[in-house]
């Protein structure tokens, strides 16, 4: 058996990565085609690597994947286009910014809903024990206690 | 016999870790001198045991022992000296073994830095650390030995990763340990501190120098990582949120969170249960960054080579330390009494918020690293989750805390005015927003609204903390003097805190303004990036010591003025099918000049090269170099230094 | 019940979780195609670049489309499987030649044997790419009416076939076509 050029695809892959940045050579008609190429390719999963973007892996899906991305730029195809397509035949697995959808609420939302809760925890702390029944002091213990608390900027 | 004089030594480590764990801490339950001072010979016994184990697994690689199961996968008879050390950590096995010597390391240094802790406390203190080391020592000794033989000798190694033969990748992975590991002295303060009953100022005060310390080497651990990404991976990115890089982000923020947490128990008193919970919580991810990245539960270019039957070991490992620590939480936490009282508009609420954002920033990103997880174990699908979620949510999460890190230094204790904070600031808030704007006018062109916002926040952080810091000098009389009387705490706080808005400025410039391009050059032809010319030289050949490189040669100049010879390589090391690249870069600390070779294409010698400008992207890692800086300042404050024996016994109250 | 068992519930279930992921494999990649029509294509025959094969040629029955190429290591290793498979004619195979030289596929089907009853030749990989093969080997199972049933990433092994695939084909051949 001959081994042709093309890299071997080993399908559960174990050994290091592609290491090196997808270089594609390609003329886009503007500026904004290529910005569009750039974050298509960083948005999307590489299926065959560790964790790696299209524009980050040199393996050779990867290549069919970004050379299939130029050819639908050059035909004007939107970026929705593009995502809809890979994500037809890959499924979401394919997209690094996950589809906000029945799945995925908690995903986006939780850490707003966390912070909010925690705002909400904190203010409610500050002020319950604002209420306690406060130690109090003498007139001249008053001002040494200013002056203490006053040497600001402790760490 | 080297290899089998190891295995014996990491059993006898065990066996020593085995009596540090249990008779210190019994010895101060019942009281009883003698197991108690059992702590720190066992301590340095068991730290002696794991050199010598490290030493001979040291040995077996330099000398090329492919008998040894471990030195025949991760070495090669061709691979240089300096990476034959470092692949004793390079894969699993010996990087638990890091693990084990760093925790005994930092065993070690308690031991010795604990002179005003009475015995008891130290005694449970090294007592956890101790059964931390029992956890780790076992999964080595178990699962994971390096010292296996086998059989048959193979002639030949299978090499080191050549992704791993690189400086950045030596000394990464110690840094990232000696941090990981030393949020288990925290750890085991807060829970020597629950088991002894006495939850105080003084608990507080002898873990910060602690934490400081481990906070310091795991912020440069994380700023190598990521520099040695940039340069290596070929792609110009320096973080993806890959799991594995969340796992040592998750500690670094519930750490910062400690240490800010840690200080107001110190200084107030306050806010004693929820140290403790970071205390436990800070070191857990350092437990949970070990399961991810050796389990196979996620996908990582990081992870080591999984195992199931290791996951479960660390999973059960990782169940029971943490499981056990929050129950003794559950237990202690409504006995704790923190004596404090303080208004809405205080230094100690900015630094509960300071808390809030911090660990909901850790929440969220471990939310988004172990999402794909829970959707896949639901089965309701496969989904991933990277950088752009992770930018989309912490990027306005953390957008609260540079606008306030300045200012919450400035606040004082207790009880403070809007009015007087707003007089100070508004003049640097006007300055910030000014300079701002014209610098970037001035700085470029295209001026773009978020480039504004985070140079103006940029200026803020460093307007504010420079006003805190002079506030502190000033009325003091000879400038000199007064800062010579500024403890080093505070220097270590402000040098931190400017780290931020180096920070900032680096990532903002680089996010913004990078410019990348792909291009087919013939030799002689040349092209414009960024304001500077790259002439190409055409390709030759070259050897190294286990690989041979198709090397690029590139001119750089600019306004004809030469500025850089660049050298990009394309390697086939003899072990690997395929090639790697070796970025070519010219630093500098306003930009970065960055080629990397692609392909060759054809006809005239042409290449594919990939070019980029990225400006400022140094100071990504220069604010990580400040903020480290000011964790070892701050962890060096003679506060620490000081004997206070006669604190301690004051109002012991839980 | 106090309030600071929360940290420690909360943890437990994380433990749950990550015990569960212990079981699953990150890697996988289902097919989103499951249940949907089978992309169309219009491939020459590897043997013989004059006759064309397509999906809708199989309409009515089952079949099977596996992915294979000659420079791919754990194609050997499920060829015999495929062997035996064809073989007992339970159900027709097809293959689809992935990104390939001709000669050298050819050559590797006369040299270890040929299961399909004809092979697609897509040397490009777009049709790859339309099926969503993200690696090779892959098998497909494809009802009566064109329609996707089950995707096996990687090598086929006998129990994949006993208790998965087989079950399906036969279950899927006593079915009308709709």
């Amino acid at each position: 058996m001959q081994l042709t050029k093309k890299t071997i695809y080993l399908l559960f892959l174990f050994f290091s990565t592609s290491v090196y940045a997808g270089v594609e050579v390609h003329s886009f008609a503007n500026q904004q085609q290529e910005q569009q190429y750039i974050k298509l390719t960083e948005e999307l999963r590489c299926l065959v690597c560790q964790n790696q973007n299209l524009a980050g892996s040199d393996a050779e899906l990867a290549q069919d994947l970004r050379k299939q991305i130029i050819e639908m730029i050059d035909a004007g195809k939107s970026e929705e286009e593009i995502i809809e397509y890979m994500v037809a035949r890959y499924g979401d697995f394919v997209l690094y910014r996950p589809p906000l959808d029945q799945r995925t609420f908690i995903l986006w939302v939780g850490p707003f809903l966390i912070l909010l809760t925690g705002l909400i925890v904190l203010v409610v702390f500050v002020r319950r024990q604002q209420h306690k029944e406060k130690p109090t002091l003498s007139a001249e213990q008053q001002v040494k206690a200013k002056k203490l608390l006053n040497e600001e900027g402790d760490e | 016999m080297i290899p089998e004089l190891g295995n014996f030594a990491l059993i006898l480590a065990l066996s020593m870790a085995l009596v540090q764990a249990s008779l210190p801490v019994i010895g101060a339950w019942k009281n009883i001198p003698e197991w108690i001072a059992l702590a720190r010979p066992a301590a340095w016994m068991q730290l002696l045991f794991i050199l010598i184990a490290f030493g001979c697994l040291t040995y077996t690689f330099i000398v090329h022992d492919f008998s040894v199961a471990y030195v025949a996968h991760n070495s090669n008879t061709q691979l240089p000296l300096l990476y034959r050390v470092s692949a004793v950590w390079g894969g699993h096995e010996g990087s638990l073994l890091l693990w084990a010597l760093s925790l005994s390391i930092w065993t070690g240094a308690v031991t010795l830095f604990s002179r005003s802790v009475p015995q008891a406390m130290v005694a449970r203190v090294v007592g956890v650390m101790g059964m931390v080391s029992v956890g780790f020592l076992l999964f080595m000794i178990l699962t994971s030995n390096p010292f296996e033989r086998l059989f048959p000798v193979p002639m030949e190694g299978r090499d080191l990763n050549p992704l791993l033969q690189d400086f950045g990748l030596v000394i990464h992975p110690p840094m990232l340990y000696m941090g990981y590991v030393g949020f288990s002295v925290a750890f085991a303060f807060a829970i020597a501190a629950m088991l002894g009953g006495r939850l105080d100022a003084a608990w507080a005060k002898w873990s910060r120098p602690w934490t400081n310390i481990a906070w310091m080497f795991l912020t440069l651990g994380i700023a190598l990582g990521s520099w040695w990404a940039y340069y290596e991976l070929g792609w110009g990115g320096w973080w993806f949120w890959d799991p594995v890089e969340n796992a040592s982000f998750m500690p670094w923020l519930m750490g910062t969170a400690l240490m800010h947490s840690l200080a107001t128990t110190e200084k107030r008193g306050s806010f004693k249960a929820w140290t403790v919970l970071l205390a436990i919580f800070a070191f857990s991810l350092s437990l949970l960054g070990t399961f991810l990245v050796r389990s196979g539960v996620l996908t990582s270019v990081h992870a080591f080579a999984t195992d199931p039957t290791r996951g479960v070991f660390i999973l059960i490992f990782l169940a029971v330390v943490v499981g056990g620590s929050l129950l003794l939480y559950a237990i202690r936490a409504p006995q704790i009494r923190s004596a404090s009282q303080f208004d809405l508009v205080s230094r100690d609420t900015a630094l509960l918020f300071n808390n809030v954002i911090l660990v909901v920033a850790c929440i969220s990103i471990l939310l988004g690293t172990l999402y794909p997880l829970v959707v896949d174990a639901l089965g309701i699908g496969k989904i991933s989750v990277g950088p752009p979620y992770f930018n989309s949510v912490f990027i306005p999460l953390t957008m609260p805390l540079a606008i306030l890190v300045g200012v919450g230094a400035m606040m004082r204790w207790k009880h403070d005015e809007i009015t007087r904070l707003t007089r100070k600031l508004w003049p640097v808030l006007l300055a910030s927003i000014v300079i701002g704007i014209v610098l970037m006018m001035l700085y470029t062109s295209e001026v773009k609204v978020m480039a504004v916002v985070g140079i103006v926040l940029a200026l803020w952080v460093t307007g504010t903390t420079l006003l805190g810091f002079w506030d502190r000098i000033k009325g003091k009389g000879n400038v000199l003097r007064a800062l010579g009387k500024v403890p080093l705490g505070f220097y270590g706080m402000s040098v931190a805190h400017l780290g931020i808005g180096v920070f900032i400025v680096g990532i903002t410039l680089t996010s913004l303004y990078s410019t990348e391009k792909d291009v087919r050059l013939v030799p002689g032809e040349k092209y414009e990036l960024g304001g500077y010319e790259f002439t190409f030289k055409g390709v030759t050949r070259k050897k190294g010591p286990n690989y041979i490189a198709h090397e690029g040669n590139l001119h750089v100049t600019k306004d004809n003025k030469l500025i850089a010879f660049l050298q990009p390589q394309k390697r086939i090391y003899r072990t690997q099918p395929k090639p790697m690249t070796e970025a070519a870069i010219d630093a500098g600390l306003t930009r970065d000049l960055f080629v990397a070779l692609g392909e060759p294409l054809g006809a005239e010698n042409a290449w594919s090269v990939r070019l980029y400008h990225k400006p400022f992207i140094r100071w990504i890692w220069l604010g990580a170099v400040f903020m480290a800086l000011g964790g070892l300042l701050a962890a060096c404050d003679k506060r620490y230094r000081q004997q206070n024996k006669r604190n301690e016994n004051k109002r012991a109250v839980v | 019940m106090n309030r600071y068992l929360l940290p420690l519930f909360i943890f437990i279930a994380l433990v749950i979780l990550l015990a569960v992921g212990l079981s699953l494999d990150p890697r996988k990649v289902p097919s989103p195609f499951i249940g949907k029509p089978a992309p169309a294509f219009n491939l020459p025959q590897l043997h013989d670049d004059s006759k064309i094969i397509k999906p809708a040629d199989f309409k009515g029955h089952v079949w099977l489309l596996n992915v294979w190429a000659s420079w791919c290591v754990s194609c050997r290793q499920e060829h015999p499987l495929l062997m035996e498979l064809a073989n007992s004619k339970q159900v027709p195979v097809y293959g689809l030649n992935y990104k390939d030289d001709q000669a050298d596929a050819i050559l590797w089907l006369k040299q270890w044997g040929n299961p399909y009853q004809a092979s697609a030749f897509d040397s490009a990989g777009g049709t790859g790419i339309d099926w969503g093969v993200y690696g090779v080997p892959e098998t497909f199972v494809i009802d009566k009416d064109g329609i996707i049933r089950h995707k096996h990433i990687g090598a086929l092994k006998r129990s994949d076939l006993d208790e998965t695939i087989m079950p399906l084909v036969k279950k899927l051949q006593s079915a009308a076509q709709g």
